[in-house]
């Protein structure tokens, strides 16, 4: 059995593959297809829940049954991730620690110098 | 406890200013990551121990002469109402100020921790949507970006490495392996917990000059222990080309895109730092060096702790 993150991440990865708004039943069959394991309609609906609490889909409540859209792009979290990655404010820095921070082309060709000077 | 409560101030002061100042420029740190953190820990602790204790200490002069009889006269007069004690209006100041103080730093430290808390977790929560588990490597997810980055979430006990697309094309097997040593070493030695105690001491204290260096400090002392870690897994020369490929093509990324952030040559001077003593280690300061080092934390800690209980009379 996968882990809902896991579940999570396939569904999402179908609803952004998408453009149409998905029901469950469109799901499950999917899943179904994909992974060769079935799943019930309510532990695909509990996922779908989850993921409409965090913000990434929406349901559409006029359609019966109901249909869920992607928020957003797939790209456009991809790049708002990034942007929060990439931010140097000290409020990020305390949050994740990243490898190397940003520096401008000089800096970076002084130490790109100090490699080649070995 | 007018003489301890002095001594206690000129101990804050020395605290709050020479001292870091002497321990930010010392050239020994770099090659002792492990001790300068402990002696920024011990200038945090001592500071803020020796500043509540100078105003407790001088608050409860007129209620007894020592900090626990004094402290118990006080909230015994506090609470029945039975004022027999005529204290001046400067120790019941000092009094307020302690409290307010005091109440101030925790309530900063608490509001910093669950705000980062939220952050990382938010964080996860996109990461596990957006990027797929690598493989290779446990631990780690691969982020389908161009901007190579690297970097580590502290999140409880499930920490997490992340790599972009771009990171896995720009760097060799062994460069990659040695950003995950690095990344790694970050999660089992907890530096989350450093940086988030030293960025909450700078936000109680936003015109303490000291304070954002002392947070500047220690976050870059971070990343060379981290180095130091890694050090163990890969050799020196293969950590700093995957610190200066990355350095590199970051740049680039920004040039053409945002402005660029005002840490931008805070930045380049701590990955200088990395390589520079990547390909010309220095060695380890002495054993004679390193204990005075210690025993001088130590002093640090016990000296306001042990002015406040047994307060010197006068």
């Amino acid at each position: 059995m996968a882990s809902l993150g896991e579940l999570e991440r396939s569904v999402m990865d179908y609803i952004w593959s998408r453009d149409a708004s998905v029901t469950a039943y469109d799901v499950q069959a999917e899943i179904a297809d994909k992974s060769s394991k079935a799943l019930a309609v309510t532990t695909v609906l509990t996922v779908l829940s989850r993921l409409e609490k965090k913000g990434f889909v929406r349901r559409e409540r006029s359609s019966r049954p109901h249909g869920y859209v992607a928020v957003s792009t797939r790209n456009d979290h991809v790049a708002s991730l990034m942007h929060e990655v990439l931010g140097s404010s000290s409020d990020r820095r305390a949050v994740l620690e990243r490898f190397v921070g940003q520096t401008t082309p000089d800096e970076a060709a002084a130490l790109r110098k100090m490699l080649d000077g070995r | 406890m007018l003489a301890a409560s002095i001594l206690l101030a000129l101990l804050a002061v020395a605290l709050a200013w020479p001292v870091p100042v002497i321990l930010a420029r010392a050239r020994w740190a770099p090659r002792a990551p492990a001790l300068a953190l402990f002696l920024w820990q011990a200038i945090a602790l001592a500071g803020g121990l020796s500043m509540l204790g100078a105003l407790v200490t001088f608050g409860l002069i007129p209620f007894g002469p020592t900090l626990l009889s004094g402290a118990g006269k006080f909230l015994s007069e506090l609470f029945s109402g039975d004022h027999s004690v005529n204290a001046g209006l400067a120790y019941l100041l000092c009094d307020c100020a302690a409290v307010l103080l005091a109440a101030h730093l925790i309530f900063n430290l608490v509001l910093t921790i669950v705000s980062a808390e939220q952050q990382r977790h938010r964080h996860r929560q996109l990461v596990y949507l957006l990027a797929s588990p690598d493989p290779e490597r446990p631990g780690t997810h691969v982020i389908d970006s161009a901007a190579p980055v690297a970097y580590c979430l502290p999140v409880g006990l499930r920490s997490m490495t992340v790599f972009s697309a771009g990171l896995v094309a720009l760097l060799t097997a062994d460069e990659l392996r040695a950003v995950v040593a690095h990344e790694r070493a970050h999660i089992t030695q907890r530096h989350d917990l450093l940086l988030v105690a030293f960025r909450a001491w700078h936000l109680s204290l936003p015109w303490f000059p000291i304070a954002y260096r002392a947070e500047r400090e220690v976050e870059i002392l971070v990343e060379l222990l981290a180095d130091d870690r890694a050090r163990h897994l890969v050799a020196d020369g293969t950590l700093a080309a995957a610190i200066i490929r990355v350095a590199a093509e970051n740049s680039v990324a920004i040039d053409s895109s945002a402005p660029l952030p005002r840490q931008g040559s805070a930045t380049v001077a701590t990955a200088e730092l990395r390589v520079s003593r990547l390909l010309s280690p220095l060695p380890a300061p002495s054993r004679p060096t390193q204990l005075l080092v210690i025993a001088l934390g130590i002093a640090l800690i016990v000296a306001p702790a042990y002015l406040l209980v047994f307060p010197i009379y006068g």
